[in-house]
């Protein structure tokens, strides 16, 4: 059995998802291959496992929050060492799982490396979406970046690596929705260390955002709300096991 | 109020003050008898008695409420009913929402436990992959520590 893990969160995507995981076992076939299907009503799960991944069938659709920490807490018990999250719906390119885990391995001080569509300036074009989109994603990375002290471009990236302490902090503790932005909170409050390096994406090849715009408002209020709160809190909500460090 | 006004007037008082005992005990009957089917659980059942008991005190106890009303400052004794009526709803909901909110969490736990059990058992009839419940043991001993149970 490998001792990584790809985390691929997948939505009614029976029509992509295949061809993602296809991609991971070409590219990254040291990485188990685990789909979360999130409550879709197509023949995601089918195709997945004939694929060859294995499924988390959530009961109903939790969200991609709570499918994600579904795939940490798989990852956590069945001694994972590395797990990456790689969108179902074609977006990351598995090809680049290798520069993630380069990262993660020339760099053994982090405990996440996010791909960043918005680190390499030359290829700014790259990925296309809404201005309204790319406001609220500056909104965030400004904020974050204030806050955690570092750069962050992509803080709405969700092709991103995390070691043993990663999981196992988000086995334990992970925002329900919208949680990538969030979740830089929270390694930034247990104090694990994360950067980003850039990567390529492309547009979706099926299905629809997890953010809707009629719901964006909501989701940038709801995102900022929890930064916020998250400001406050000093020490580890839950702990997240012997393995993080705490002052 | 003088006294030649004050005979009907407090018969009618009397009587309008019974039919609110009457609506108050009315409440209490209600509660304890969905508590008693088992429709209400006693910790959420407790808040809606205060409230019944409630009016039943104000009710049965002529001038309370006047006196409650002045000692903070409200001349119109109506209008501090009103006040700590409206307290109490807020108060009520906001249990309800965090009731709400950690009974989601749960909900969530459970859902993302069925999702990883379901796993493990297609697993394990699978076969060449009997090996996949080998990790078993240790996990369960571990998630049981980590997962926060959570009661009032």
């Amino acid at each position: 059995m490998n001792r990584n893990l790809a985390i691929v969160p997948a939505y009614n995507e029976a029509e992509a998802v295949g061809a993602t995981i296809a991609a991971i076992h070409r590219w990254a076939p040291e990485f188990d291959v685990l789909v979360i299907d999130d409550g879709s009503v197509d023949d995601t799960a089918g195709v997945a496992a004939a694929a060859g991944a294995r499924v988390l069938r959530m009961p109903y659709n939790l969200g991609i929050g709570g499918g994600m920490q579904a795939g940490y807490v798989y990852a956590r018990e069945n001694g994972y060492e590395i797990a990456v999250q790689v969108d179902g719906d074609g977006q990351h390119d598995p090809s680049q799982i290798k520069d993630l885990l380069a990262c993660l391995r020339e760099h053994p001080e982090l405990n996440m490396v996010t791909g960043s569509r918005f680190l390499d300036e030359t290829d700014a074009d790259g990925y296309r979406s809404s201005a309204a989109r790319r406001v609220g994603i500056r909104i965030f990375a400004r904020v974050l970046s204030t806050i955690t002290g570092q750069r962050v471009t992509d803080p709405t990236s969700g092709f991103r690596m995390t070691d043993r302490k990663g999981i196992e902090l988000f086995a334990t503790d992970y925002p329900m929705d919208y949680p990538e932005v969030e979740a830089i909170m929270l390694m930034h409050t247990h104090r694990l260390r994360s950067c980003e390096i850039p990567v390529t994406m492309e547009p979706r090849l099926t299905g629809s955002s997890a953010i809707a715009a009629p719901q964006s408002v909501y989701y940038m209020v709801k995102v900022l709300l929890a930064v916020f709160v998250a400001l406050f809190r000093k020490r580890p909500v839950r702990d997240a096991g012997p393995a993080v460090e705490q002052t | 109020m003088t006294p030649g006004l004050a005979i009907p007037g407090l018969a009618a008082i009397v009587s309008q003050r019974l039919e609110v005992v009457v609506v108050a005990v009315l409440i209490c009957a209600v509660i304890f008898e969905l508590i008693r089917r088992k429709h209400l659980m006693e910790r959420y059942a407790i808040l809606w008695l205060v409230l019944g008991l409630t009016i039943l005190v104000l009710a049965a106890w002529k001038g309370l409420l006047t006196s409650f009303s002045h000692a903070v400052g409200i001349y119109y004794p109506p209008a501090a009913l009103f006040a700590v009526a409206f307290l109490f709803v807020l108060a009520l909901l906001l249990h309800f929402s965090i009731v709400l909110s950690r009974l989601s969490d749960q909900n969530k736990i459970l859902a993302q436990r069925v999702a990883l059990l379901q796993e493990r058992l297609e697993r394990g009839k699978r076969p060449g992959e009997a090996g996949g419940g080998e990790t078993a043991p240790p996990e369960t001993e571990n998630t049981t520590t980590q997962e926060p149970t959570r009661t009032q």
